[in-house]
């Protein structure tokens, strides 16, 4: 359902990730992206990719709803890995297959396709297991600092918060428009895609003009219950970190360090791993 | 001191010169006293929902003036002050809530005004509790059915400790059950914590609980007084376009039919046991 989308896709679960502090979560997040593009082998970034398995592990999230992250973006992942192959640069001693395609074109297409899978799952977790709201609390205390050079902050805040509150009152407000228009005898259905286009205009207007309306009057009440800006504003919810998020960080941090050991060694790491199979 | 007072007011929106332009109110006289339930009467566009947000200074009066436990409206400095004397429930359940949870919603008044955290969490306990909605805290407020939503907007304007609440026509997009969910929270405020209300509505059946009556037509006061001397008298309810609760008007037509009714039967309850007792009789 339409009204359904405020919570996007978060996955409603108690867990470990799920109780993490959401800035810890978003600043993990950026930790595991610098992870991925700091991996510089095969082996690095599978450890990278061990990372992310044990997160949703602790998670509880179905790993199939991990997984669905990457269909949204598996055309730029085909594109950029055809690309990849077909422009890649030989160098002396390459293995040559035929036409434009060699063994470390295909090698560094496939690494790149794998790094790319592996952000977009990482992403999916943060917003899998933190809500719409506590992501906006997350952002607003994390550029706290901003607020020094004047940057609005906390208005960005409320904003965002505002915007995510209003979206199941506009979809309801869509979907009724819409029955209104078919009631009419508008036709959403058939047709070319300009001209689908062009019928969802008695759809738009009507509902820019009440969100205007909406605006106004929120507006109002927000006057009527005493707002005047951020100066003497105070915040109820805080957040705190607590040892969860303690634990997160040095698991991260050991993961990381482990990528960077394995980038430098990754040589000795290969010849002792050979050593072990033989 | 009286909660509020208007003096000579009168307003209209335009800019008086257009033919668009509307004179709301006329030369408006009204004084409402702590910890009285008032409710203004009126078919739509007879200026009752002028007279809501001339109180908290949403508006300002063209001329006369505005006082709200003596802090005029005109002045701008007075705003946050009177706005923290006199919270409002606006008509709309859905343009009136900020955050998308509840307990978040209400917290938005008390933030606004700057209260420490440990205060904050009180002020929410006790609108919470006197709303009776705290089985919703976590909720989302787009998930409420309308009576409930309209709870917490009144938890959230009361949150800001008020002396006054003004309801308007806060209960006119509900059904009967959120309406009934909604006044019952709203006679608690009044009888057991002296809150002064300003009911603003076209529902007879609402105004009948009211302390004091004022029934307004084209932004003047037609007739004033308790319901019973209200509802006594259907003509002036009739010139502004409104019409006697229902079980007053049965009373009414059972009266002219030569049923021995006595005047001033204003709700089921009273008009049952004066029907119970005559069949009794019988």
């Amino acid at each position: 359902m339409l009204s359904d989308m405020t919570f996007g896709q978060y996955y409603p679960s108690k867990s470990f990730v799920h109780d993490n502090d959401p800035r810890t979560k978003i600043l993990l997040l950026i930790v595991y992206i610098v992870m991925v593009f700091v991996a510089k082998n095969f082996l690095a970034l599978f450890l990278a990719l061990v990372f992310l398995a044990v997160t949703v592990l602790a998670s509880g999230v179905p790993v199939t709803s991990v997984l669905k992250s990457i269909k949204a973006i598996i055309f730029l992942i085909v594109f950029t890995a055809i690309l990849n192959v077909c422009f890649y640069k030989p160098k002396e001693g390459d293995t040559h297959y035929f036409w434009v395609i060699y063994k470390e074109g295909l090698i560094a297409a496939a690494f790149l396709s794998l790094r790319l899978v592996a952000l977009v799952m990482g992403s999916s977790v943060l917003t899998l297991t933190t809500t719409p709201v506590s992501l906006t609390d997350g952002i607003e205390s994390l550029l706290k600092p901003l607020t020094y050079i004047k940057f609005p902050v906390h208005d960005l805040a409320l904003i965002m918060s505002i915007a995510l509150r209003s979206i199941p009152t506009l979809a309801n407000e869509t979907e009724r428009i819409i029955n209104a228009q078919k009631a009419r005898g508008a036709d959403f259905d058939s047709g070319n895609l300009i001209k689908k286009a062009k019928a969802l205009i008695p759809v738009l207007i009507p509902l820019l003009i009440s969100a205007f309306r909406r605006g106004d009057e929120l507006g109002d009440a927000m006057d009527a219950r005493c707002y005047t800006g951020s100066k003497t504003r105070t915040k109820y919810k805080k957040l705190t970190f607590t040892w969860r998020d303690l634990v997160s960080f040095l698991v991260t941090a050991v993961f990381l360090t482990g990528i960077i050991l394995l980038n430098v060694y990754s040589v000795e790491v290969t010849a002792f791993f050979m050593s072990l199979w033989s | 001191m009286q909660a509020v007072e208007f003096t000579n007011v009168s307003f209209g929106y335009g800019d008086g010169e257009t033919s668009s332009s509307r004179e709301v109110l006329k030369d408006f006289n009204l004084t409402i006293e702590k910890g009285e339930f008032i409710a203004l009467l009126g078919r739509n566009g007879s200026g009752k929902s002028t007279c809501a947000k001339l109180i908290n200074g949403l508006l300002t009066p063209s001329e006369g003036e505005v006082k709200v436990f003596g802090m005029s409206t005109k002045d701008k400095s007075n705003l946050f002050e009177i706005r923290k004397r006199a919270g409002m429930v606006f008509q709309n359940p859905d343009n009136q809530q900020i955050a998308s949870i509840v307990e978040d919603d209400i917290a938005f008044g008390p933030e606004n005004i700057g209260l420490p955290r440990e205060q904050i969490k009180e002020r929410i306990e006790y609108a919470l509790k006197v709303t009776d909605t705290e089985k919703f805290r976590d909720a989302q407020v787009s998930r409420l059915s309308g009576g409930q939503k309209q709870r917490v907007a009144i938890a959230g304007a009361i949150a800001i400790n008020p002396d006054i609440l003004i309801l308007d026509e806060s209960t006119s997009m509900l059904d009967p059950k959120g309406r009934k969910e909604v006044m019952e929270v709203v006679r608690t405020l009044n009888k057991e914590k002296g809150m002064t209300v300003i009911d603003i509505t076209h529902y007879m059946d609402e105004a009948v609980e009211a302390d004091r009556v004022c029934v307004m037509g084209d932004g003047v006061i037609m007739a004033t007084g308790t319901p019973k001397q209200i509802f006594a008298n259907g003509e002036v309810l009739a010139k502004c376009g409104l019409e006697l609760p229902v079980s007053a008007k049965i009373a009414q037509k059972l009266r002219e039919n030569g049923l021995p009714i006595p005047d001033g039967i204003l709700s089921k309850e009273e008009l049952s046991k004066i029907l119970c007792e005559l069949l009794r009789k019988i």
